[in-house]
């Protein structure tokens, strides 16, 4: 669904993300794990158009890398940013229909509201309530609710789990795997590698820009290499 | 007793006038973070083309309400093209550049538009014609004309439409979101430049129609009345917390009460030594005091919390 062929960024002199190369099968969650600084969020910028790339990105067939960033979310594509990205003065209710922002149809959007209210009953709760107070997890999920509202194609989550409690991770999680369940196509950034892997089918690793290692995430569970660098074990 | 009512009233006319364009100043600002000094002349340009379109069909014969309708239209709508080109010639270019840059920009377009007007118009005071019948009003001891109720009321009305627009309508939302996120409001689908761009448009319409109330209250119009009109809204906008729709309003109202008690009583305060015409230092005192004690105005989140 998603193919991703010697994409490549630079900012400036920075060579942040070197001729990488991985597919995204529809239906499939994959998962993108690495260090700080590895150029996991610069890969998702450049496929969402936020960065300039260089390379190939082809999303059902169609090649994305020359459409302006607002077309994306047109294509089918959503992304989740890093640090949530929800805006601050806008209501719950305000955000989640920012993410319905491409969509006519205002019955089914209606719906789509109840059906992220029943996901997170916590957004109910906080409809009215202006975005920047919530806390840093029921951010996470107006973000991920807000993504969904736009009936993508494809999901991108850029390390849902940054700085959130054991427990709020877990809940979101449950959120993403449920989404997967129900056919959803996932592209997973994460640190937490263990999360990650557990989270999805198969898996790339990538480290200072370079794909050092990919297969079925239930293998690299077991990697040695894997083991050691990203699971502390 | 009646000069304090009086100049409440006075206040509240040009006070509505000041807040209309005050939120051209805020709506920019708070999208972008650019203050369009060129706004002012987008005020002068209006009042300008509405004195020509409503002279010239009068001048032909169309009875003056009806030619001062197409004048006030006419103004609009050169006034909503100019602010489209102002942000897509001169400041789009800019984007992502040192803020300094597209402000040194906006005082260049502001002269070359003073100019422009200039070798349009001439540099003589033009008289405005009378658009509206001559009224008068008393009322507890005030007094007042048609032309102010109108002033008054337009003002609110137009203030209400664009409160609706902003935050009842998707346009709206998507222009609250950029403010907040331009980033991410790009990931939702909103073409960033498409709602730049209607922030100019829409606060040079209410530009346009505070530039034929000023002409119409004051009878006279210039090719440089944009300057300090546009100085004293850009005043209006800080005093409310610049980027604030309802600080614009509110700072506009505010700002043009202040000047006319403040004019009302200035000679009381010095003995006769100033007097009414001094009116002018009101605003600036009041811009040195806001920028000194709160820089964030009344109703301003703290500087810098823009997204
Ligand atoms: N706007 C930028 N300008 C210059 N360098 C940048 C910019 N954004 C990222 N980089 C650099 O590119 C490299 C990759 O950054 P990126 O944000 O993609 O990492 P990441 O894998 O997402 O890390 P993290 O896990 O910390 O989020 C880093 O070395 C970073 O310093
Ligand atoms: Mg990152």
């Amino acid at each position: 669904m998603l193919e991703v062929t010697g994409l490549h960024v630079a900012y400036g002199g920075i060579q942040a993300v070197r001729s990488i190369t991985f597919h995204v099968n529809e239906g499939e969650t994959v998962a993108l794990i690495g260090a700080n600084g590895a150029g996991k969020t610069t890969t998702l910028k450049a496929i969402s158009r936020m960065v300039g790339a260089t390379g190939d990105v082809h999303f059902c067939g169609e090649k994305i890398l020359g459409i302006s960033p607002h077309e994306i979310i047109r294509k089918g594509i959503a992304l989740v940013p890093e640090g949530r990205g929800v805006f601050p003065r806008l209501s719950v209710l305000e955000n989640l229909r920012m993410g319905a922002f491409v969509r006519d149809d205002k019955a089914a959007i209606a719906d789509d509201i109840e059906r992220m209210y029943a996901y997170f009953p916590r957004l109910k709760e906080r409809a009215d309530q202006l975005a920047g107070t919530l806390s840093g997890g029921e951010q996470q999920m107006l973000a991920i609710g807000r993504a969904l509202m736009s009936r993508p194609k494809m999901l991108l989550l850029d390390e849902p789990s940054m700085g959130l409690a054991p427990i709020m991770v877990q809940k979101i999680f449950e959120v993403v795997r449920n989404v997967a369940a129900a056919g959803m196509t996932i592209l997973l950034i994460e640190q937490n590698a263990k999360l990650a892997l557990e989270s999805s089918q198969r898996a790339y690793v990538l480290e200072s820009g370079e794909i050092t290692l990919n297969g079925d995430s239930a293998e690299l569970l077991h990697d040695p290499k894997v083991k050691a660098a990203y699971l502390g074990e | 007793m009646d000069i304090f009512l009086q100049q409440i009233i006075n206040g509240l006319v040009q006070g509505s006038i000041y807040a209309l364009v005050a939120l051209g100043y805020t709506m920019v600002y708070g999208i972008m973070g650019l203050i369009n000094f060129a706004h002012g002349e987008v005020v002068m340009i209006g009042a300008l083309i509405s004195i020509t379109v409503t002279s010239t069909l009068a001048a032909a014969g169309m009875p003056l309400g009806l030619a001062g309708l197409f004048g006030l239209v006419a103004a609009m709508l050169t006034c909503m093209a100019l602010g489209w080109s102002l942000e897509r010639i001169a400041y789009r270019p800019l984007r992502g550049s040192p803020r300094l840059t597209p402000l040194i920009t906006a005082i260049g377009m502001s002269i070359v538009l003073q100019n422009l007007a200039m070798i349009f118009w001439g540099r003589n005071y033009m008289t405005f014609p009378p658009l509206l019948p001559k009224v008068n009003f008393e009322f507890a001891g005030t007094h007042f004309t048609l032309v102010q109720v109108v002033i008054v009321l337009l003002s609110a009305a137009l203030m209400a439409g664009l409160v609706f627009l902003v935050y009842r309508t998707k346009l709206g939302m998507a222009m609250r979101a950029t403010a907040q996120n331009p980033a991410v409001a790009s990931l939702m689908g909103v073409n960033i430049n498409r709602v730049i761009a209607s922030a100019f448009v829409i606060g040079s319409a209410l530009a346009a129609v505070a530039g034929v109330m000023v002409g119409s209250y004051y009878e006279i119009a210039h090719y440089q009345m944009g300057f300090m009109l546009g100085l004293k809204a850009f005043t209006a906008a800080v005093l409310g917390g610049i980027g604030n729709l309802a600080g614009a309003m509110a700072g506009g109202i505010l700002l043009g009460i202040i000047e006319a008690l403040g004019a009302g009583y200035i000679g009381d305060f010095t003995g006769g030594f100033l007097g009414s015409h001094y009116q002018d230092i009101f605003a600036f005192v009041v811009l040195i005091v806001v920028l000194m004690f709160k820089p964030s105005g009344l109703f301003g989140e703290k500087t810098g919390d823009r997204a």
